[in-house]
């Protein structure tokens, strides 16, 4: 794994220094379009974490809601899965305001990609929950915890292993994903290169630098994630059984 | 049907239990007394529903019919207006306290070490201060022989470690029933005497009632009080272990014990 990343680090550099080399445009558009990095960095980090809250909150009640709760989470995460996260980008931002709900266009990305891949987490955390082993819970039983107390302390903390390499996936998705903000005016990574486009032509080389832009933040969450997963597995391979 | 050491209440009353899955009967009927401190080894072939009996116990599985007393109340109902009524959560789990169970398959948390194992519960349930739960964990890891293993986790033990480990964590919670469920089978045959070895320790210790199921014919013989024959969700034949090994009067018990002893 470690040789992968290392490849495509030293592919990136490559582009890097030919985009750096290549193009005098480098200097030129480089400053603006950070700055619209910067917004994509801001809606996918609160993104992220509303994401992983709803689906924590979304998985919990599926699994141990009584039926109205456990209704109300299968329909969110139906609803968020079932739609495409550009229609609910468009809901929230130009549906809403026909019934008097006027919301700001950052905080629209945040919420609607936000509850977008939070159903979809829903279920990767609800997998994770599932997959540990039922003599766990017996366990618990047997110990006379209750099942908040069993879920606090001995199950959600084993879960949580094998949720972090599905969850790397879904924040690369959700990365992605907020290239579609710049349809509701908000001035991200693609916004700034579109409109760059439009008044200079120059569209290879802004292109390019959109394309690595991407691909660098990726990889850090890939190689954070990484970092995560190594971590907590270490924590819990010198626990596991045979 | 007594135990024959109990004076008075028993620890433990199987009423005519039932527990089926669908329209197969694991207990048919199920009338069974544990007393007080008294050791009884449940034997039988498997599907017999001897773990079941432990299961029910334990509350991991719910009867269907019947009710089980535990120390002198009920442990499957409870009283509300003069009537027995099922159970509710906060019941169980007033009951349950005085249960402890090591199960076939270890159960530790993986990402705890032997201490953590063992003061989890006492924290959590009992809300015991941590450095008094530490203590007593530390206490009882000296008990199974542990003592130079405090911060190992269950993946760095072998498995009579692991069980052991289970046992104190089990006794952390100071039971007055400890439920052993064939707690050698997935040992190595010469990890299972320092496991055996601990329980008769617990025994003579201790003032548990004890309950295990078991395949460890000599091991009952020697340590149990009374030995029970379960065959189809009945018990087919019980008593001392000398009349059981010894002199069985059962068919079933005969045919069962000769191919036991036969395979080992």
């Amino acid at each position: 794994m470690a040789q992968r990343l290392l490849l495509v680090s030293t592919i990136m550099a490559f582009l890097a220094g030919l985009a750096i080399a290549s193009f005098a445009g480098f200097r030129e558009f480089l400053p603006g379009l950070l700055q619209g990095a910067l917004i994509t960095v801001e809606i996918t980090v609160a993104g992220a974490v509303l994401a992983l809250v709803c689906a924590v909150i979304a998985a919990l009640a599926k699994l141990y809601g009584p039926a109205p709760v456990r209704w109300l989470a299968i329909t969110y995460i139906e609803l968020f899965r079932g739609t495409s996260a550009l229609v609910q980008l468009f809901w929230m931002f130009f549906v809403l305001p026909h019934f008097g709900v006027r919301l700001e266009p950052l905080l629209v990305a945040i919420l609607a990609l936000g509850l977008n891949i939070g159903a979809y987490g829903a279920e990767v955390v609800r997998g994770a929950i599932i997959a540990v082993p039922r003599g766990q819970w017996e366990a618990t039983i047997a110990l006379n915890m209750s099942r908040a107390a069993a879920l606090r302390r001995v199950i959600l903390p084993q879960a949580f292993v094998a949720m972090i390499p599905p969850w790397g996936n879904l924040l690369i998705e959700l990365l992605k994903s907020t290239s579609l903000v710049s349809l509701i005016t908000i001035a991200d990574l693609t916004f700034r290169a579109q409109q760059m486009n439009q008044t200079t032509f120059r569209t290879v080389e802004i292109f390019i630098i959109v394309l690595l832009l991407y691909l660098a933040i990726s990889m850090i969450i890939t190689v954070g994630m990484r970092a995560l997963e190594a971590k907590a597995a270490g924590a819990v391979a010198r626990g596991r059984a045979h | 049907m007594t135990a024959p050491d109990s004076n008075g209440t028993p620890m433990v009353r199987f009423e005519n239990v039932t527990k089926s899955y669908g329209s197969f009967v694991v207990l048919d009927g199920l009338d069974l007394e544990f007393g007080a401190g008294e050791k009884v080894a449940i034997i039988g072939p498997s599907g017999s529903g001897k773990t079941t009996v432990l299961r029910m116990l334990m509350t991991l599985e719910r009867i269907n019919d019947g009710i089980i007393w535990l120390d002198g109340e009920p442990l499957t109902h409870m009283e509300r207006d003069g009537q027995l009524v099922p159970a509710n959560a906060a019941h169980l789990r007033r009951q349950r306290g005085k249960i402890g169970m090591v199960f076939q398959h270890f159960n530790l948390f993986p990402h705890m070490n032997a201490v953590q194992n063992c003061m989890e519960a006492p924290v959590t349930v009992l809300r015991m201060p941590k450095a008094e739960a530490r203590a007593r964990a530390c206490e009882l890891l000296e008990m199974v022989g542990l003592g130079d293993k405090f911060n190992h986790y269950p993946g760095q033990l072998s498995g009579g470690q692991q069980q052991r480990v289970a046992i104190a964590r089990a006794l952390a919670m100071r039971p007055k029933v400890m439920l052993f469920d064939e707690v050698t089978s997935a040992l190595d045959p010469e990890l299972i005497g320092e496991v055996l070895n601990v329980i008769r320790k617990l025994g003579s210790e201790l003032d548990l009632t004890m309950l295990m199921v078991t395949h460890q014919m000599g091991f009952a013989k020697e340590f149990a009080d009374r030995v029970c024959f379960f065959h189809s969700g009945k018990i087919c034949e019980q008593g001392p272990p000398e009349q059981i090994f010894g002199a069985p009067e059962n068919e079933r018990t005969k045919q069962f014990l000769s191919a036991v002893l036969e395979a080992t």
